[in-house]
């Protein structure tokens, strides 16, 4: 019999959650003297009072969303895929690659290419350390942690050495040509009279991105793939008496999560910053895992769980700019929200379950 | 008369709409054994946890020599003389025996006065009832039977007066059962009570000085054991008459099916567990291998379910079958008219999270009946399920539930559905009724016997004596690797195949 309903479970639980997490966060606000009601207000309106907050909002849960598949897919293989960051550096590196080298004439199909080459840079990032835990045994969270700082000094290496242009100060690619240039919201949705999301960097990967929760809600839950790796993910032992093979099932199910980690390239290197720069995903990977865990690793969930940490981040920012709430005090809240939601999640669920065994006796 | 050492009144516990426990209500009379006896589902665990505080009764009462007592929690249970034996132990594996008994009931900061201590009580409490065992081995270096003295011991030594063992013999052999109540019948003089659950019916009849019966959370009868039979406690478990003997035609073997030659398996470990066997099944024939669990029939079995690789040769139908490699893997086995009924259905048989329509599937995922495009094809899975359901009677007849929502006997119904539906060449079963209650063995017993005269065959794979000898048309016995004779079980014994188990070989070995 389940412990309680399942809407409990995905809903209540995160509100409650996050709930927990803002009254926190309100008493630190406090505690500094500065108004927390101002300050959620700020927040809200920095990043949803206005198309150009939302153009942010967006723009980050972009990236959240392709790590948080990421993290997701490989969860769901019972595997913790703690190297998106590195995967997505790589992918960058793929996107880069694809965007400087060849004169493309129009952006639809370099942005297919450069999805292409960012999944297989990605996913080839996380194949090594997938190899060695489905061969070697070598634990999956080590090597992919260490994998992101292979990742970090590879690319250091590679602007500073090899792709930084002649006589450029800055560790970073030439700027990608004119026709590689993503659609931003603001292209796509202003009108002569109306400008909409200026300056904000959203732009047409986010279709993409959804376009990705789609594809995995339908791999993993509706192919012959899915089923194996929930199998795997769920029994080891059931997988090898039902003749779905451990090594192939790790492997795969890292590559894809790779692919989705690179993936994310598409979003902050080819639609923002359109060139490659240092430290281009910004924490991306890890918020990736908060996301996926908030968003019991279904792309639903997921997306909700960017979007929200997508507006963290950009209220964040917001709140920063405009109160002398210090900028380190934004990653104290991003960082109760993660807690709560991902790390403590049984604070919440313990009391919870015991609540709802408690009203169904009272019922009946 | 003396004073009931437990009384229970009217104890009623309900989950959500289902009612575990109604009115039920039992006296335990000071140093006798009682036992427990109930399909899985009928309650006995839920009354036991209520005992041992685990659960707080909706209504009724409990009476400990006389008071009456109130069990909030494990800390008042053991406060009151109760000690609990679960069916799965609860122990640290990597602590040696004394370190276990005297775990969370160390006084002080410092661990070694309190294993002096216990040293000194443990050596009086064996002394006492005769319960010997090594307070200095590790948990995992000594076997099932001295680990559930173990627990016994720690019950004993949180002195308790009242003992309640939960399926104490689910993971023994004959001859560990024997032993565990041997020292249950000590501990009986001793003026200890004792409360054993169980479904074996064998059990009961020989240990227990009154048994009560429980089927869908009431207590139907509580009777002296002298004074019933195992046919009538069958009855009040399942509410109707009950087969406990199979019935079944003779077998009408045909050609081998499965040949096997110079077969040995070796473990992840390097262990050697199958030693060079021979052995062949014929169509339309059942063969059951009889032997102490931990004797290489799981590694067999593996090695032909395609889980394990081997050495040796394996024919099927008169073909070489791979050993390692491609083709030897699960998938392939299935493909080869393999199919297999895993001796833990809830590690490996199912996967306890998914649903039941998308387990009947497990194993068979790939097959093109379930596919469509590039999706599986849910909707003709879920109407297979339900055909499957019907068919075997799972309850309750859901496929939307997942596999842990069902009891043990239903989740084998599932298992052995898809499995004989597949209508395989040779059927490998292993445990088959292992935790399953006497309504669920009867009828997955008839199916295994209905797939036999279909012309199949089976290889049969228990530590159950009982089911070996009603199934079975030929009998095996394995010891550490060997098979140490075979034998048809008209021309044989419990007596002479446990003497085969132990590794003492027959005449025809």
């Amino acid at each position: 019999m389940e412990k309680m309903p399942k809407w409990a479970d995905v809903v209540l639980i995160p509100i409650i959650s996050l709930l927990l997490a803002t009254i926190l966060s309100a008493i630190v606000i406090l505690a500094i003297g500065e108004d927390p009601i101002e300050a959620v207000n700020l927040m809200v309106t920095g990043a949803l009072g206005s198309t150009y907050g939302w153009g942010y909002t967006l723009y980050y849960a972009t990236n959240f969303i392709f790590t948080g598949l990421a993290v997701a897919v490989a969860f769901h293989a019972r595997l913790f895929n703690i190297g998106g960051e590195g995967q997505a550096m790589l992918g960058g590196l793929g996107v880069a690659i694809v965007c400087l080298s060849v004169p493309w004439p129009h952006w639809t199909i370099a942005l297919l290419a450069a999805c292409a080459a960012s999944m297989i840079f990605g996913a080839a990032w996380a194949a090594i350390p997938a190899y060695l835990q489905a061969k070697r045994g070598s634990h999956i969270v080590i090597t992919t942690i260490m994998f992101n700082f292979i990742a970090a000094a590879f690319l250091n290496y590679m602007l500073v050495n090899v792709m930084r242009p002649q006589g450029s100060q800055d560790p970073a690619t030439a700027r990608f040509p004119e026709a590689v240039h993503l659609p931003t919201f603001q292209s796509m949705f202003s009108t002569a009279e109306n400008v909409m999301f200026r300056g904000a960097p959203a732009n047409i990967s986010f279709f993409v991105a959804i376009l990705a929760c789609f594809v995995v809600w339908a791999l993993i839950w509706r192919t012959r793939l899915g089923y194996e790796i929930r199998a795997y993910g769920h029994s080891e032992t059931g997988a090898v008496y039902a003749g779905i093979s451990p090594v192939r099932i790790t492997v795969i199910a890292m590559l894809i999560s790779g692919a989705l980690a690179g993936l994310m390239a598409i979003n902050n290197v080819m639609g923002e910053a359109e060139r490659l720069v240092l430290n281009a995903t910004e924490g991306a990977g890890f918020i990736g895992i908060a996301v996926a865990l908030m968003g019991r690793s279904h792309p639903f969930g997921v997306f909700l769980a960017a979007i929200l940490f997508g507006f963290l981040y950009q209220g964040g920012a917001e709140l920063a700019l405009w109160t002398s709430i210090p900028r380190e005090l934004i990653v104290v809240i991003q960082a109760l929200v993660i807690l709560f939601t991902g790390a403590l999640d049984n604070m919440v669920r313990i009391p919870l379950e015991k609540l709802f065994m408690a009203l169904r006796k009272g019922s009946a | 008369m003396t004073v009931p050492a437990i009384e229970l009144k009217g104890i009623s516990k309900a989950f959500g709409p289902v009612q575990a426990n109604k009115d039920i209500s039992i006296s335990v009379a000071p140093g006798t054994i009682h036992g427990i006896i109930g399909e899985n589902g009928a309650g006995k665990s839920t009354l036991m946890s209520i005992l041992y505080g685990f659960y707080k009764a909706d209504k009724g009462e409990i009476w400990i020599n006389g008071q009456k007592t109130d069990i909030p929690d494990s800390q008042a249970a053991i406060a009151s003389g109760i000690g609990m034996v679960f069916q799965h132990f609860k122990l640290v594996e990597n602590f040696t025996v004394l370190e276990n008994i005297v775990l969370g009931a160390e006084d002080g900061g410092l661990l070694a006065p309190s294993l002096a201590k216990a040293r000194k009580e443990l050596k009086a409490l064996e002394e006492e009832y005769e319960l010997f065992v090594d307070p200095d081995k590790r948990i995992d270096e000594i076997g099932v039977g001295m680990q559930q003295r173990v627990e016994i011991l720690k019950a004993l030594y949180r002195k308790a007066e009242i003992l309640i063992l939960d399926e104490p013999t689910g993971v023994l052999t004959p001859a560990e059962a024997d032993q565990l109540f041997r020292i249950l019948d000590r501990l009986r003089s001793e003026g200890k009570t004792i409360i054993v659950i169980t479904h074996k019916l064998r059990e009961i009849m020989e240990n227990t000085d009154t048994v009560s019966v429980m089927r869908r959370g009431e207590m139907t009868a509580t009777v002296k054991t002298a004074d019933t039979n195992p046919q009538e406690l069958a009855e009040l478990m399942v509410g109707r008459k009950v087969l406990l003997q199979v019935d079944k035609v003779p077998a009408q073997p045909g050609k081998p099916v499965l040949e096997i030659e110079n077969l040995s398996v070796t473990d992840s470990a390097g262990v050697e567990r199958v030693k060079g066997i021979d052995l062949s099944v014929r169509a339309g024939e059942i063969v059951g291998i009889a032997g102490v669990a931990g004797n290489g029939q799981s590694e067999l079995l593996e090695v032909l379910g395609g889980m394990r690789p081997g050495q040796g040769s394996i024919k099927l139908n008169g073909e070489r079958l791979a050993m390692h490699g491609p083709g030897s893997d699960g998938q392939a086995r299935r493909a080869q008219g393999v199919a297999h009924v895993p001796e833990d259905r809830q590690r490996e048989g199912l996967i306890m999270d998914f649903y039941a329509w998308e387990n009947v599937a497990f194993g068979y995922h790939r097959d093109p009946a379930y596919k469509r495009g590039l999706f599986m094809d849910n909707a003709a899975l879920r109407a297979d399920t339900e055909a499957k359901i019907e068919k075997f009677d799972v309850r309750p007849p859901n496929g939307w539930l997942t596999a842990k929502s069902f009891s043990g006997g239903n989740q084998q119904k599932i298992v052995v559905a898809r499995e004989i539906e597949r209508n395989p060449d040779l059927l490998l079963v292993g445990q088959p009724t292992r935790g399953v209650d006497i309504g669920a063995i009867e009828f997955i017993h008839k199916q295994i016997v209905a797939l036999r005269d279909q012309g199949k065959a089976i290889l049969l794979v228990s530590v159950e004596l009982e089911e070996i000898f009603s199934l079975s048309d030929r009998i095996a016995v394995m010891f550490d690797g060997h098979i140490m004779g075979e034998r048809l079980p008209a021309e044989t014994d419990e007596k002479e195949l446990g003497l085969l188990m132990a590794g003492v070989a027959g005449e025809a070995a």
